[in-house]
Order: C-alpha cells, then structure tokens, then sequence
C-alpha cells in the first residue's frame, strides 16, 4: 500500500463569525458578482464595463418615476420575501410562494371586476385585501395539512401547487378576456380606476409603502417578540423539543403556513390593486422563487430582505435597461440577477465554515 | 380512430420532451442532490443545441444535417452538463443550499437561453423568426417504410430518433441502477452518504458527476423541445420552464424509477393533450384540463407518503449537503 | 524480522472546534492476533481515536503504523486498503439494499454486480466463523442483531485484518452477545487482530487479552487482561478508587404519586417496545431504572410524559397533592401541554439534552421560557421572568457561560445538562425524570446532579432515575425497577441488592406465567 497524500484543504465548521466580517465576505461576494456580470454585459455589448454601472443606476434610479417603479418592484419582492420568512423560520420549504401570489392576484381581479361598476373603491379595497389573504392562505394550508397530518414532502407539493395556481389563473384570464380574443384581461375599470390604489401625498404607489412597511414591521415583531413566533422557532430547530414543550407541532406548521400563504396572497393583492391593474400568469412573474432566495439569503430577518430586495431590483432594472439600449431584449437581467445570487450563495460558505490550508514539509518514510 | 392515434403522437412527443427532463433528474436525485434548475437546464440544452445549428448552417459553405445534429447534440449536452456543474460546485463544494441554488439556476438558465434566443436573429443580421430547417428535419427523420404501415406503423415509428433514444436511456438507467456496480454505489450516496463514505466511495465524485449527466440527459429533453417540438425554432414564452417543472413532477410520480418514468411520461402527454379529443371544451376550460399532470402528481405524493412503502420513497438524503466531520 | 504490531498510534491529537479536545496525544498499540479491549468511560475519546484509524476523521497531529511502516489514513477507503474495518456504534448500512448489496458497496470489480458470486463469498465467511445471514434480506427487515452480523461480514469481505468494534453488545441480548464473542475468538484464532469499545468491565475480563484505558481524552495505560480485575480497571477508568459516597437520606412521607398499569408501546413498526408494564412510583424517593439501553426505558419515560402514543388499556394514573382519592387523575391520552394545564408539576431531563430538552440555537433566557412561554397575558411573551430565571440558574449551579445571550449549544456538555436540570428543577416539580442525567459529565458535575435529585427526594418529588452505572444506581437510588427487552422483570430494593443480582436481571429476563424465557 503506497501512502495516499494527505487532505490538502481542511474544512471546519465555524462555532460564529463576527457579525463585520460576514458582512464582509457578503459584500465581497457582491462586489465579485458585479465584476462578473460586467465582463458578461461587455462580452453582449462591448460597453465599457465602468460605464455598464452608470447606466444601470440611470435604468434604475434615472428620473423620478424609475426610481418608484424601482421603489415599487422592490416592495414586491419584500413583500413575499415577508410572507416567506415565517416559513422558512419554521424550516418548512415554501416553492409555492408564486402560486400564492398568483391566487391573491386573481381574487383581487375578481374583486376588481365583479364590484367594480357597484361598490366604491374603498370597499373594492378592503375587500380586494381580505379575500387576497383568504386566497394566499387556502393555497398555503392545502400543502401544510398534509405536511403536518402525513409528512407529505413540501417541497414537491408546494412546487406543484404553483402550477395549479397557473393554470387557474390562465382558466380567468380566458374567462375574463378583454377585448374578446386577445388572451389578457387588459387593465381592469381602466376608465374609473375603481379598485386601483389611489395616489396619497400625490404619489401613486405612497400605499405600496406603507402596507408593505407595515406588514414588514409586524412580521419582524411577530417572530421575534411573540409568543407564536416563539414556537415557530422552535418548531423549526426541532420538532421533538417542540413536543417536549408542549408545542403542538402540527397546529404550528399549519397557522404558520396559513400565515406565509396569506402575506404572499397580500403581494398579489399589491400587484394587481396597486401595480399592474391587471392579472395574467406573469402577475408573479418568478418574483415567488426570487423571494425564496432573497428570503433564505437574509436569514429570515426581515430588515435584511430589504437590502437584498433593493439589491436585486436594482440589478434588474439596471439590466434592462442596459437590453433596451442594445436591443437585447428584458432577460438579460435574469442572467444577471443569477450571476449575483451565485455569488451570494457562494460566500455563505466561507461565513459558515473555516478553510485551512496545510502545509507538511515532512517526506513520509517508505519502507 | 385518426383522432386517438394524433391524441397518442403528440402524447409521444411531449412525453419525450419531459422523459428526457425526468431522467436526468432521477439520476441527479438518487445521489441526494434535489436538483430545482432542471427547467433552467432544459433551456440550457435548448438553446445550446439551437445557436449551434444556427451558426453552422449560417456558415458552412454546404451544411450536412447529420454533422449538425451531431454538433447541437454534443453542444446541448455540454452546456446542460455545465449548469449542473455551477449547481455541484455551489451545493457539494460551498455546500449552499439546494433548494435555493436549484430555483437561481432555473432563473439563470432561463435568463441566459431567453437573451440568446430572442437575439439570435438580430446577431444574423435578420429579422424575423429564426430557424434551424435542416438540422431540426435531421432530427425529425424517421424510416418511411415502417412508418407508412398503417396506423401501427404511424403510431410507432413516425418519430425522431430522439423519442426513442429517451426509451432506450431510460431502460439503460433502470438497469445501470439496479444492476450495476456504479449504480449500485450511487443509491447508496443518496441513500446514506456516511455509510457510503464509509464503504470507501467517493461522496463528492458521485455527487459531481451523477448531477453534471443528469444535468446534461435533462438538457437533451430542452434539445429536443426546441428541435423537434417546435421544429427547430425558438420562443421566449416560457414553455420551456413549465415542462422542466412537469419533468419534476415526473420524477415524482415514477417514484424515482426510471422504467416507470416511460409510460408516465406518456400518461403526463395523454393528460396534457386530452382537451383536444373531448368536445365542447371552452378556451378557459382547457386551461383547467392542463392542471391534471400536476393534479396526479400531487396525488401520487400524497399516496406515496401515506404508505410508507420503503421501496418508494425519495432517496433518504435527498436535500442534504453531505459533511464527514459534521458533529 | 515479522512486525510484532498490526496498529500503532503514536502522539494521535484531535480537537474539534477551539473549545474541545477529543484526543491528546494518545498511544495505542495493537498486536496481531489479540483482542485488545478499549475501556474508558461516555466522552473519554475512545470512538473518536478509532474514528481516525478507520478513515472517519483526520487527526490534528501525530502518526499511524500499519505493520510497521507509517501510513495516511484520509479516508475509510485508505483504511480498507489498509485491512482496517470498523463497525460503528450506529451502524452504517444502507436500509433499502439488500445485505449482499450493503457489502458489495463501494468496491471494485466487474461492471455488473454479480449476485451469485458473492453470496457464495459471503456463505463461505459465514461457514468460516458462524455466522448467519441471508444475502438477500433488506437491512429494513433485519434485527438489530442481524445488521450487527451483517456490519462484521462486510469488514470480513473487504479482507479486514483489524476488526474495530465500537460498543458491540449495548444492542445485544445476553445470548447474541455470547455468540459475538465466539465469533470474535474464531476471528482470533484466523490471526485477526481486534479491537473492542466497551465499559462494560465483566466483558472486557471475559474476551480480551490486553486492555488500554483512555480518560478524559488522554491515554491512561494498558495492562494484559490476564493481571488485571475490575478494581484496578475501575481506578484506571475513573482515576480514583470509586467509592462513590453518594449522599442516600432514608425516604420519609411517602405516597403514591404515579400508578402505572398495563401500560404498552408499540413502535411505528408495530414492534412491542414496553410490554403491560405495572408499577408504582412515590413521592419522596428516588427510583431507578435499570436495563441495558434501548429497553424501553425512552419509552416508559416519554409515555408519562405525554410524548407516547400507547396501546388501549394503558393507563398512568396520578395523584396530586394533599388530595385524598382512589382513582388520581390519568395521564395517558393528554399532551406534555394538558398534563401542565392538569396542574401536574412533571419536570422532565430527558437523555438527548439539545434535541429535545433545550433548543441548541437559542441563548439561554430563551430556553428558560420553553416550558413557560404561554405564562403571561397577551399575544407577545414575557421574557423578564425567564432573564432572571437564567440568572438565577447560572449563579446557583456555577453554569460555565460567557453570558445569558450566548447560544446553548456553545456550552460544553456539563454546563448544557445544568441549565436543562435547573429548569425543570425550577418548576418545583412532584415527578422529576430522568434519563442518564450524568452521561457524559465530569465527576464534580454528576455529584452536583446527585445532589440536586436527592434535594427534590427530599422535598417530597417523586425522582425517577433513570442510569446506566449500576454502581451509581444502587447508591443513589431507593428502589430500582429493572427492564429487560421491554419487560418489568422485577422491582429491587436499592440497599440490599447487589450489582450482580442486577446485572442478572438486565440480561435474563423471567419466565412470566410459565412461558419459556426469552431475552
């Protein structure tokens, strides 16, 4: 038997890492990604790279209305980020968020276009937002009933609840067609604007804002500082010290689900009420897996999720921007928001492990 | 009688598109490895095996349909191959987490395939749709003479090579797992890294490569999609992703057997396509008759979990990062 | 010259993370053809020194001799080749694969797997030294036992030249252990060199030929089994003569806490893990229960508790304080959370401290609170109750932590057990379980777990104990209920009895009402 070389690189598993240096191996993840996705965007348009950032700040932040359009594709995302992280704290692996939102979204449409020649927009309002969380939570408690009652994997069924959600929304969109045989429903009660979130402070996603910050704040309140968030933490670090404790696990994972479900429902209701004024099948237009990660990359802290959102948001735009200048067309800053959330995943390892390298200048004898 | 036999062709063709998806995936999960980026490697392989043939026949002074369709099939391959490798680097080496890994691989794949496809034409100096004809027939030929026989022979053998390449794959998978050594220690790494760790195999080269094949099979079933399905062409409507998702489900309710994955397969395009051969259905009432591939599935893993059946359950890794000095 | 050694070790150190040292710097020698005994007590390092040999981990410094010359062991594959195979405490098999499968894994030979081949190999090691297998058995259908035979076979197959064998009859019946040890002396007599983790001393005298202890991560010293006795194996182990002077007050005022009857378990496999268990427990002593683990102690415990789904005609009735019934009230049928909401004041230390007792990532306030979340008005919890309970814990029982905040899966095991016990003792408990309260601790912090439990006897709980160290057992206890395969086999009197009588009953289990005895 002849030696067999010695582990070059020695892994170990970090007891905690200093809250600035994690921080700072995130940023130099970032700052990696973004030299990366340069040289990508210089090999499409052989813009200078340096200038690729000026102009995605343009795209992003340019003139006012970018800069609210940013404003309000990041509270989009913050928003089912939000509606994740309860899930998520509990370790219970939500896919199903575009499913939820797309749901939100089509109960809001019907809402809109069902009350909207009789009701006032407030009433419209109102119910637009409670029949959004009641469609979101159906759609989250369905997988979690059987997670809880049989241990059905989540992950799967989630996933494919999200194409149950497409193909329902698809069956609306068919339904609710305007004008006949175009195959979208159109801007819904485009003359009245019944339904529509109105401008406050003359802004017209002011409201955005504040249900968005609002269900930020109580979310970050609810698992940090209540007694249910309690037992979702416990929950998700161990279901048999939840049973030890008293914590009926199944009860938890189903609240909890309903929870998660009806905030991402609420995102479609922001969407559509306050956004699109529309439904179709991209009302949630991957945003549900794109918050998975914003979600999973911020530790379910929800204050974190709000850089993270503005980070990918700005990328976004900024792509696009830089494709409708070359003719390219939107995806380009799908590739982008990949090339970043690579990185971001990638750093993760070196906050959570330690790398050593050895080095034995020693001969191994042979005999 | 024509119209059941054009309800089993397009069963056909679509149950290919996803075989090839599904089996990929099946070898990528029976290493513990949950792979979520299949529909961004579909459209890898897609648009790989795509812009290949667009450039060659755009090129060469006299384009061979063969020479192309050997050269986007390696190309698709590779590039699936390759996704799966950013998926191994970032979930085995760095240990991310899957799920998460899996779903940004789908948005870039699909960003990547979508940029490349809905600008090929412009690259070309053209406008217009673009398109592959000569390579997309070589991949569509098929023997006339047994083709011509009758319904039989419509039903059989009016197909692309490929639809019976994914058969062939998945039998040659289904024996490679049950009977082969390879394979044998691949279930065991998705089953229990530590006890195969333990046995002396290599954890991580399985992982690597059984994810960068699997990776590459699924690719092929983007190949296919965009070479035969759509007959050498590209669209940027997202189909792509909703089959990658449906190979998925796939996987699941073959219950991670690649045999069973065959007529699964082609139950998933009867169900798909059976609003076409039911009268009276209204363009909304369609949309809820695409709901039952995933109506199934879900079904199946509702029974599945309710059984306990050992030998149907998903590998018992699967999800996992495998750490030897975990403690 | 022929190499007088199979294994040596030389200077091995491990640590893992900053704060605890595994190993350091251990010796250890073994020669071929002998069975070499590895003694020491939970957590002195004994399975993490064979994890390096076998490939598991790496050691932080020091070398490894295989037949004399020094080699690299870096993974279990280097070690195989090497004729290294080690059977794992937790066996590494693969459920779903057949036995043949689960040893044909991972290694080299013709592209198929050829079935016939190796079940013939595998008969011909079974026939070679006794043992029984089917090749084609799934490992999820197999006994604890059988995965046992099947994890020696496998080293076997692979050409094992040293057979390390962690703790190998915890899991075994008295008879399957006798058939272990002949197994073993064949090995022997073939020229296999063995090595054989294990605490249990009577074991040790009766198989080995050399013994080496390890204490506390370091290597203590050897002696040949034919010069030594449990007195001297105790000393190495323990360091000092074990007389342990465990404080034992005469129990007083006692009544009938719990009345346990006909009370049944079956597992998710339908296999009967507690069999119509009778039994009474008071308040005012300490009980102990004794048996070889896995014998449904768990079990019992987690039935009182709540934690237990039982089979009908189960019933554990409870009596409370200073209140005069027949019937007491029955638990069974009720959560951990109504047995509280009952009034019942059951604390609970169960044996997997950060699994189940406490919540590893949270710091220790919050873990104070996991019992008594709820207290309190509102939607939000009150965490100034639990802040000062954690304080008040860390002060009384000299908890080792930087501070309330730190995460308790920082502490190092002692500490963990101190804070867990002092929570639920914090409750002012009527029953007070537990479930090896001192494995894995130093001396200093078991006497301070003695302590505490003979305070609560004192106070009027009822304790219930439930150990491992007969020794301990017998001195702290009053009563001990022993459990064999499930069964009650007898109630003993803690004082009188002697640790054989006890160690028969663990094993041999009684003929109840004429049947045949089996174990």
């Amino acid at each position: 038997m002849t030696h067999s070389h010695e582990p070059l690189i020695h892994i170990a598993k970090r007891d905690g890492i200093v809250w600035w240096k994690g921080w700072l191996i995130r940023i130099a993840g970032v700052v990696l990604a973004l030299i990366v996705s340069a040289l990508f965007i210089y090999g499409l348009t052989k813009l200078n790279p340096v200038k690729v950032y000026g102009a995605m700040w343009q795209g992003a932040f340019g003139t006012s209305k970018r800069t609210w359009v940013t404003i309000r594709d990041m509270l989009m995302l913050l928003c089912i980020g939000v509606g994740l992280a309860p899930a998520f704290a509990m370790r219970f692996w939500n896919i199903g968020a575009e499913g939820q939102i797309l749901m939100g979204g089509c109960a809001t449409a019907a809402v809109m276009l069902y009350g909207g020649a009789t009701m006032p927009t407030w009433l419209l309002l109102v119910l637009g937002f409670v029949v959004s969380l009641i469609a979101g939570a159906v759609w989250g408690l369905i997988p979690a009933i059987f997670k809880a009652r049989w241990n059905t994997n989540e992950t799967l069924f989630t996933l494919m609840m999200n194409y149950l959600a497409i193909q329902i929304t698809s069956f609306l969109v068919a339904k609710w067609e305007n004008p006949y045989g175009s195959n979208t429903v159109g801007i819904i009660n485009k003359s009245t604007q019944a339904g529509w979130f109105p401008a406050i402070f003359g802004q017209q996603y002011m409201l955005n804002v504040i249900i968005v910050l609002a269900v930020t704040i109580l979310m970050f309140l609810y698992l940090r500082y209540s007694k249910q968030g309690y037992e979702i933490a416990v929950v998700g670090e161990s279901e048999n010290t939840a049973r030890y404790a008293g914590i009926s696990v199944k009860k938890v994972i189903i609240r909890t689900m309903a929870i998660s479900g009806a905030i991402c429902g609420l995102s479609g209701f922001v969407a559509v009420s306050g956004a699109s004024h529309t439904i179709s099948t991209s009302t949630a237009g991957g945003r549900g897996f794109t918050a998975i990660i914003v979600a999973w990359m911020a530790k379910f802290n929800t204050f974190v999720m709000i850089l993270i959102a503005l980070l990918l948001v700005f990328l976004e735009k900024g792509a696009q921007q830089i494709a409708s200048q070359f003719r390219l067309n939107d995806y380009a800053s799908n590739v982008v928001m990949g090339i970043i959330l690579f990185f971001l995943l990638g750093s993760e390892f070196f906050i959570n492990y330690s790398v050593h390298f050895r080095h034995h200048g020693k001969e191994v004898s042979q005999a | 009688m024509t119209q059941f036999l054009s309800l089993f062709n397009n069963a056909i063709v679509f149950g290919t598109v996803i075989l090839f998806g599904a089996l990929g995936e099946i070898i990528t999960e029976k290493s513990g490895n949950l792979n979520l980026g299949v529909p961004g490697i579909m459209f890898l392989g897609g648009i790989a095996g795509l812009a290949t043939a667009f450039f060659y026949e755009m090129h060469a002074a006299n384009p061979i349909g063969f020479v192309s369709l050997l050269l986007s099939f390696i190309a698709a391959f590779l590039a699936a191959a390759l996704g799966g490798l950013i998926y191994s680097f970032l979930t085995i080496s760095l240990r991310a987490n899957q799920n998460v890994t899996g779903l940004t691989l789908t948005i870039f794949g699909s960003g990547l395939a979508n940029l490349y496809g809905g600008s090929l034409n412009k690259m070309a100096g053209g406008v217009g749709q673009i398109s592959v004809g000569l390579t997309s027939k070589a991949y569509r030929a098929y023997i006339p003479a047994l083709a011509n026989l009758g319904a039989v022979g419509k039903a059989l053998f009016s197909y692309g090579f490929m639809a019976y390449l994914a058969i062939i794959l998945a039998i040659l998978a289904s024996w490679f797992l049950n009977k082969s050594r390879v394979g044998l220690n691949l279930r065991a790494v998705g089953e229990s890294p530590a006890t195969a760790d333990a046995a002396g195999i290599n954890v991580t080269k399985y992982k690597y490569l059984a994810t960068c094949i699997g990776a590459g099979v699924s690719g092929l079933g983007g190949l296919y999609y965009s070479m035969d399905y759509i007959k050498g062409t590209w669209t940027t409507d997202g189909t792509i992703e909703a089959l990658g998702w449906l190979a998925v489900a796939l996987v699941i309710f073959a219950t991670w057997k690649p045999a069973r994955a065959i007529w699964a397969a082609y139950l998933f395009g009867i169900l798909y396509w059976a609003y076409n051969y039911i009268g009276g259905l209204t363009r909304a009432s369609i949309e809820l008759f695409k709901m039952l591939p995933y109506v199934v599935t879900i079904i199946v893993l509702i029974v599945v979990s309710l059984r306990h059946s050992k030998d149907s359950q998903p590998p018992a890794s699967l999800g996992l990062s495998y750490f030897r000095e975990e403690r | 010259m022929a190499e007088e050694y199979a294994v040596r070790m030389v200077n091995i150190t491990k640590a893992f993370g900053t704060k605890v040292i595994a190993n350091d710097r251990v010796h250890l020698d073994l020669k071929k053809g002998e069975i070499l005994s590895l003694l020491g007590e939970n957590g002195s390092g004994k399975t993490t020194l064979m994890n390096m040999l076998s490939g598991i981990y790496f050691p932080d410094s020091g070398q490894i001799f295989v037949d004399g010359q020094e080699v690299t062991i870096a993974s279990p594959h280097d070690a195989f080749e090497l004729g290294i195979g080690m059977v794992h405490q937790h066996f590494k098999l693969v459920d779903v694969l057949t036995a043949a499968e689960n040893i044909e894994l991972g290694l080299p030979g013709k592209a198929v797997v050829d079935r016939k081949a190796i079940a013939a190999k595998i008969q011909e090691i079974c026939d070679r030294y006794g043992f029984v297998i089917d090749p084609n058995k799934k490992v999820y259908d197999m006994s604890v036992s059988e995965k046992q035979t099947l994890e020696i076979v496998k080293t076997l197959y692979r050409g094992a030249n040293v057979l390390i064998l962690d703790e190998p009859t915890a899991v075994l019946t008295p008879q399957e252990t006798e058939r272990l040890f002949a197994v073993m002396r064949n090995m022997k007599a073939d020229g296999k060199s063995i090595i054989i983790i294990t605490h249990k001393l009577h074991e040790v005298l009766e198989i080995s030929d050399r013994v080496a202890v390890l204490r506390k991560g370091e290597y203590v010293g050897d002696m040949l089994t034919a010069e030594a006795d449990a007195q001297k194996l105790t000393d190495m182990m323990v360091g000092r003569a074990v007389s342990l002077n465990i404080e034992r007050t005469e129990p007083k005022n006692t009544v009938e806490r719990l009345r346990i009857r006909n009370l049944t378990v079956k597992d998710i496999d339908g296999v009967t893990r507690l069999d119509d268990i009778n039994l009474d427990v008071y308040g005012g002593e300490i009980l102990g229960i004794a048996g070889i683990s896995g014998c449904g102690q768990k079990e019992l415990l987690e039935a009182i508790a709540g934690l237990q789904v039982t089979e009908p005609g189960s019933s554990v009735r409870y009596f409370p304080e200073g209140q005069e019934t027949d019937e007491g009230e029955e638990l069974l049928g009720r959560n951990p959370r109504s047995i509280a909401d009952m009034g019942v004041r059951l604390a609970f230390v169960p044996e997997d401290r950060l699994g189940m007792g406490l919540v590893g990532s949270m710091d220790l306030t919050d873990n104070m609170m996991l019992k008594r979340y709820r207290e309190g008005r509102g939607f939000f919890a009150d965490r100034k109750p639990p802040h000062k309970l954690a304080e008040e814990v860390v002060k009384s029982l000299e908890v080792v932590t930087p501070s309330i905040e730190t995460p308790v899966r920082r502490l190092s095991g002692g500490n963990v057990q101190k804070v867990l016990v002092g929570r639920e003792i914090a409750m002012q408990p009527t029953v007070l379980m537990s479930a090896y309260a001192v494995r894995g601790l130093d001396i200093n912090t078991s006497y301070t777990i003695y302590r505490l439990l003979n305070e609560q006897k004192q106070k009027g709980a009822a304790v219930v104990y439930v150990g491992e160290d007969l020794d301990v057992l017998l001195e702290l206890c009053d009563r001990i209920a022993v459990l064999c395969a499930g069964r009650l086999n007898d109630i003993v009197d803690a004082r009188t009895t002697t640790k054989e009588q006890v160690g028969y009953l663990m094993t041999y289990l009684k003929a109840p009402q004429g049947k045949e005895a089996q174990a």
